[in-house]
């Protein structure tokens, strides 16, 4: 294979070895690859068209954007859409300030009563009180059809929390004190000094937390019955799993001419649609959250 | 020169607040939190969203021991003991859920859990780095797809006329086409197939990480003793990255409780419940769907003890065992 030509110095076993070891990892990104390059060329053909049977494997047969057109046309989706990027952009801009709020305070070893908050935290990795009781809690804060049971229940997390601790903790001290000595408070200090610093740290959890709301579907099932307020992936989820693709496709009925696309080929254009950010950004913030993965993992 | 001048000042003030060593840490208590109000304030904020999205559902758990109704407060709800629990026992669905959950989890401890452990050593004996990176970012990917949307890319292969079906018919392992999903039969090989498919190169980041610091005078010694890249794999990397391994087995062992929740709620259907239904999605169908609070609260409730003792029995084990442990 890749190594026919720079047979240097090893044993013949060792040779074949390498070779089936680079056969196999082809084989896993194939694997992985596979299924969604399957979604993307099907969400590329004309809906009617694979309606005939006979799957379409490696390339459109009958080529047609009118999928994505209909996505973009379907009123309902785009407002889940909205739902979606409002909930992921705003949850997860709170999130990281909070959590590092709260991190940056726990993390000084001159904060009095440490030791004692961090224990009511660890409690909570250990013990929760289960969905039905945070189900009631959520009712009862009023939270129910509210914009903000995406933000307020997801705003804090200690698992986070001990990343960003153990980030902290290896800043340098200086200019936390120099800061100090020109008279900033301390929470002057966290914003001013502590955040431009942070900044690989807080990419990491921007991305763990982007990643959760962006696909996290369950609250908008239970908290959530007003439709223009149910993100795109409870959308997909009731499509998926109700099987209500009729409805989706009498919704898409309205705006375009019903010949060429199907609820299949719709789902299948939503599917990308609602997949092709995340997996835009992430190969970017690889060398952080791998990092953040190893510290959450050894500390956590 | 300022200096000289304040010391003074610092005697005078000490013997002033002396009388009485309480009141004395009382006030410098005081005076220190005051002198961080600002970092207390920070502090505090955390702590009060932990008091009431934490601890008060862990209060909320009473309503176990209780006949809670949605017209009444918690309070107000008359105890009924251990009743919940007694019922659960004797569910008839309680055998079904206990065996779904407990069958899928201990197959996924023995296949899916060592997986990413092989895959780590294999991508690390891989020559090219260039290779290297490429096989990892792809491997990556499928954690970044939600739930949501795998579930629909399964429900379109595994349809009766998905990819699956045609794949099968041409290669002669069945005669006819089925819905795969419609029947119990294969939902437990869905649900492990998919989720290593999903958690494959993500779960091996940490034992990447693992084989990254091993140190490379260990290899070296190796090479030098004449062990070639097997014997290394074997007697140097698996050893080093061991305790990393039992950590990670220790948390697994304590999740067999848990389902992955999304998942299953996704692919579970009417025509495969007898396969499908878990404690997770049983609180869930009870609880939110049945408003049956208190007895979805007790099962959950049992559930997380029974998970407790398991972590606390793996962490023992495995201490025992070599020397590992979580706490």
């Amino acid at each position: 294979m890749f190594k026919l030509f720079k047979r240097n110095r090893r044993t013949t076993s060792e040779y074949i070895f390498d070779n089936i070891n680079i056969l196999i990892m082809l084989s896993i990104c194939a694997i992985t690859i596979y299924p969604i390059w399957y979604v993307i060329v099907n969400s590329l053909n004309d809906g009617m068209d694979a309606m005939k049977g006979g799957s379409i494997y490696w390339w459109p047969r009958e080529f047609s954007l009118e999928n994505y057109k209909a996505v973009f046309n379907n009123q309902g989706i785009l407002t889940s859409f909205g739902v979606t990027v409002a909930k992921t952009v705003i949850g997860t801009i709170i999130h990281v300030f909070f959590t590092a709020m709260v991190a940056y305070a726990i993390s000084r070893k001159d904060l009095y009563g440490r030791k004692l908050y961090m224990m009511i935290g660890i409690v909570t990795m250990f013990f929760s009180g289960g969905l039905i009781p945070y189900f009631l809690l959520i009712r009862d804060l009023g939270l129910f059809d509210n914009f903000l049971v995406y933000i307020i229940p997801t705003m804090f997390n200690f698992f986070h929390l001990i990343i960003f601790v153990s980030f902290f903790r290896e800043l340098p001290t200086s200019l936390e004190e120099a800061a100090k000595m020109d008279g900033a408070n301390d929470f002057t200090i966290f914003i001013r000094v502590i955040i431009p610093l942070s900044m690989p740290v807080i990419a990491t959890i921007a991305l763990f937390q982007g990643v959760y709301q962006w696909n996290d579907y369950f609250a908008g099932v239970i908290f959530v019955n007003d439709p223009s307020l149910q993100p795109i992936q409870t959308y997909l989820y009731k499509v998926v799993a109700e099987s209500s693709s009729n409805q989706m496709m009498m919704n898409a009925s309205g705006t375009i001419a019903t010949k060429t696309v199907t609820s299949q080929s719709i789902k299948l254009a939503t599917m990308v649609v609602t997949t092709l950010p995340i997996v835009l950004v992430y190969p970017f913030l690889q060398k952080y959250f791998v990092k953040g993965m190893l510290i959450g993992s050894v500390k956590g | 020169m300022d200096v000289k001048i304040q010391q003074p000042e610092q005697q005078l003030i000490e013997p002033l607040v002396k009388p009485g060593a309480k009141s004395k840490r009382f006030k410098k208590a005081a005076k220190r939190v005051n002198n961080q109000k600002y970092l207390q304030i920070m502090a505090l904020l955390g702590v009060v969203w932990m008091f009431i999205f934490n601890y008060i559902p862990m209060y909320g758990l009473i309503i176990a021991f209780k006949e809670f109704s949605i017209i009444q407060s918690i309070s107000e709800a008359p105890w009924v003991g251990l009743m919940q629990f007694k019922e659960f026992l004797q569910d008839e669905n309680f055998l079904i859920v206990l065996k779904n959950t407990l069958g899928m989890s201990l197959i996924k401890l023995i296949i899916a859990f060592p997986l990413p452990i092989i895959f780590a050593l294999l991508l690390n004996e891989l020559t090219s780095l260039k290779l290297k990176k490429a096989v990892q970012t792809i491997s990556y990917l499928p954690h970044f797809i939600s739930w949501v949307v795998l579930g629909g890319i399964l429900t379109t292969w595994l349809a009766d006329i998905g990819v699956i079906n045609d794949v099968l018919l041409g290669l002669g392992m069945i005669d006819e086409r089925t819905n795969f999903l419609a029947s119990p039969d294969n939902f437990w090989a869905i649900v492990i197939l998919s989720d290593i498919w999903k958690e494959l190169g993500w779960s091996a980041i940490i034992y990447l990480a693992a084989i990254a610091g091993v140190s490379t005078e260990l290899y070296e010694a190796a090479t030098i003793d004449g062990a070639n890249r097997f014997q290394k794999m074997w007697h140097v990397t698996l050893p080093a990255i061991m305790p990393t391994i039992a950590i990670l087995f220790i948390l697994a062992v304590s999740g067999v409780l848990n389902s992955n929740f999304d998942q299953i709620l996704i692919l579970k259907n009417s025509l495969n419940e007898s396969a499908s239904n878990v404690i997770d999605t049983y609180v869930y169908q009870l609880g939110i769907q049945n408003a049956r609070y208190s007895y979805a609260t007790a099962v959950g409730l049992m559930k997380a003890i029974i998970a407790f003792i398991l972590l606390l029995s793996a962490n023992k084990i495995m201490k025992k065992i070599n020397g590992t442990s979580l706490f």
